[in-house]
């Protein structure tokens, strides 16, 4: 095992995966020198044939992308930040999601999209947010939001080795986020929950950067002797339904918590399977805590005021079992 | 004129095409008239030559991508046509087990990455296509048409940006039928000539008669012959014109109202892409008799072709729920 942070993870199983397929390429903003890192010093290995350093021309290099994979090869398109998907939502959702089905089953899609997202401090509405529940109503497509270092290199060589178009969401503030993680080659699987923390009393899924966020609150619930179980559902799509239902099956309340908008986001979707499939579980109606409708705000004061943390969690998980 | 260097065989082949494509679509145009096909059609009579120029200055293994009019470009690059028109049915036994449709035809094995039901989505794609091929040094080429309308949209631009900044090996076919739906051209884009637009990403502009074959497939055959050389892309723009409504059944939305002239569309049909051919090549090349015949054999391919996707059985409905996600 060594210890790697998040980006370093990223910028090893990218490393791994262009070794192992010579299929694979990657492309994006600024992919040679490494906007935030992750894709620093690629280009030294693979050079600038596999390394392909595109223009800001979203929805050019996300097209050429999905012509690529339909053409036989693996690309790796990186998007920069999430808002930036906006400028590609065509080549995303009418292209790559759907060309596979269209088609009656002829394409292999094997695309994977990386982006940045989520709120990082004073970034402002277009480069702040996590858009992947906007994806998550478009059928074709699979996401995967990892929250820490070991599912971040796992779940990113499983998407790149993956035949069908996948998502991955970066979240910006778990950068210098530090996991132990082997040394050996290991593969996360996309569709499988973690259980980060286990626990009897409530269940806490928590998406992203949020399960940082909720495994500090669980520890001062602790306190108050509430015993929290964690859940990183560490992919939206396939969504992992089974480890939420037994563990609501066990502890009988849950708090679905998504740093997105609180109207149609994930949490919207998670607490509706669990209403539909879960219900005998329940002791009160699920509970979900996201951000409030309105664009991620510049000043520090507002943005802090609209995203979950872990005492707004701790507060929320009392107030429902109080 | 260069067309001495096209074999007999390989005219013989075009001019074959050419009546496919025709008879293919004035089929389409009145089953769906009467109710056996459907959605809606775009058919492409008149524009024959551009399809079918492009196509036949491509290998098997090179890539095209095809637009919302696209039975013409797939009967090009070898579509079947009993595949093609059971697609149209929505039945099973089409190219997309009836999942795609008339404007959603795909065969990846003849390098057809689909029509496309999005105007201008097919141009990144293609440009994909060959940065697949300059990756792998595999040396296909890929062919991309599009309309003067989507000359318009975003990704035309940023498509010819990244292959001519790159190199690639695409060939971008604008066939300017002067109409986007039911909007003249001139009355929206800033230039005559799409060609021109080439300029402003630093490669050839080339603007072909569309409706003579060999002039399509001479410009192509220069276009493919650069790009497979590594020296990047071509922008040909084949003027051209399409007889039908942008959509088969038009009037149902227009009514009355109408936006092209009368005398627009008979001038145009004087320069029939067929009648262009028989002028040029009947009959010292061909004999009246031997295409009169090649007519006949095409005519019989697209009735039993109808009759294929008549006899078809639909999917299953629960197919609906197939096809989405390979398992691996």
């Amino acid at each position: 095992m060594s210890e790697m942070n998040f980006i370093q993870a990223i910028n090893t199983a990218l490393a791994e995966e262009l070794r192992l397929d010579p299929k694979t390429f990657l492309m994006g903003l600024d992919v040679w020198v490494g906007a935030f890192g992750a894709t620093s010093g690629l280009t030294d290995e693979f050079g600038a044939e596999r390394i392909l350093n595109a223009p800001i021309s979203e929805a050019g290099y996300a097209g050429a992308g999905v012509g690529a994979a339909m053409a036989g090869m693996r690309p790796i398109v990186e998007i920069e930040f999430a808002s930036f998907f906006y400028c590609c939502w065509d080549q995303v959702c009418n292209q790559a999601a759907k060309l596979r089905y269209m088609s009656g089953g002829q394409a292999d899609m094997p695309i994977t999209f990386r982006a940045v997202c989520g709120a990082v401090g004073s970034a402002a509405a277009q480069h702040s947010e996590t858009v992947y529940s906007q994806f998550m109503s478009v059928p074709g497509l699979k996401i995967v939001v990892p929250s820490g270092a070991y599912d971040m290199k796992g779940l990113l060589k499983s998407a790149i080795r993956d035949n069908n178009p996948v998502l991955v969401f970066e979240h910006l503030k778990l950068g210098r986020s530090k996991e132990e993680v082997p040394d050996d080659e290991y593969l996360v699987p996309i569709g499988q929950a973690a259980v980060k923390r286990a626990g009897s009393d409530v269940t806490i899924i928590a998406i992203g950067y949020m399960v940082s966020q909720a495994l500090k609150a669980a520890k001062s619930l602790e306190e108050d002797g509430i015993s929290a179980e964690v859940i990183d559902p560490r992919s939206l799509i396939p969504l992992d339904e089974e480890t939420f239902l037994s563990s609501v099956a066990k502890t009988h309340n849950v708090l679905v918590v998504d740093e997105g908008h609180l109207r149609c986001g994930a949490a919207a979707e998670i607490s509706a399977v669990i209403a539909d499939k879960g219900f005998d579980s329940l002791d009160a109606p699920v509970k979900r805590l996201a951000a409030p409708d309105v664009p991620v705000p510049f000043s520090p004061p507002l943005e802090k005021f609209i995203l979950p943390n872990d005492k707004k969690i701790s507060a929320t998980v009392r107030e429902m079992l109080g | 004129m260069a067309d001495t260097s096209l074999s007999t065989d390989k005219l013989l082949d075009m001019y074959r095409t050419m009546q496919t494509i025709r008879q293919f679509e004035s089929r389409v145009r009145d089953i769906f008239q009467e109710g056996q096909i459907p959605g809606f059609v775009h058919v492409s009579i008149g524009e024959e030559a551009s399809a079918t120029g492009v196509a036949a200055a491509l290998t098997e293994q090179d890539y095209i991508t095809s637009t919302h009019r696209g039975h013409g470009h797939l009967i090009a690059k070898g579509g079947e046509v009993k595949p093609m028109m059971a697609e149209l049915f929505g039945k099973k036994t089409g190219y997309c087990k009836g999942k795609g449709g008339s404007m959603h035809i795909a065969n990846f094995e003849l390098g057809i990455l689909g029509a496309n039901g999005i105007v201008g989505a097919g141009l990144p794609i293609a440009t994909g296509a060959g940065l697949a091929a300059k990756v792998r040094g595999s040396g296909e080429v890929a062919a991309c048409f599009f309309g003067d309308g989507a000359s318009n949209e975003g990704t035309f631009h940023e498509s010819l940006n990244i292959a001519s900044s790159w190199k690639l090996p695409v060939i971008y076919v604008c066939e300017n039928n002067l109409y986007g739906e039911f909007t003249a051209g001139k009355d929206v884009t800033s230039v005559k000539d799409i060609a021109d637009r080439a300029r402003g990403h630093d490669m050839p502009g080339v603007v072909v008669n569309g409706n003579d074959v060999v002039e399509v497939y001479e410009a192509t055959g220069q276009a493919v012959e650069r790009a497979r050389k590594g020296e990047g892309p071509t922008l040909i723009e084949c003027k051209t014109y399409r007889w039908e409504g942008h959509v088969v059944g038009e009037e149902a939305f227009l009514g009355k109202r109408s936006y092209r002239p009368s005398d627009e569309i008979e001038a145009w049909k004087k320069r029939c892409p067929l009648i262009t051919f028989e002028q040029r090549f009947v009959p010292d090349t061909f004999s009246e008799e031997g295409l009169t015949a090649v007519q006949a054999e095409v005519k019989q391919a697209i009735d039993d072709a109808v009759q294929f996707a008549q006899d078809s059985p639909y999917p299953a409905p629960e197919e609906a729920l197939d096809d989405m996600f390979s398992a691996t």
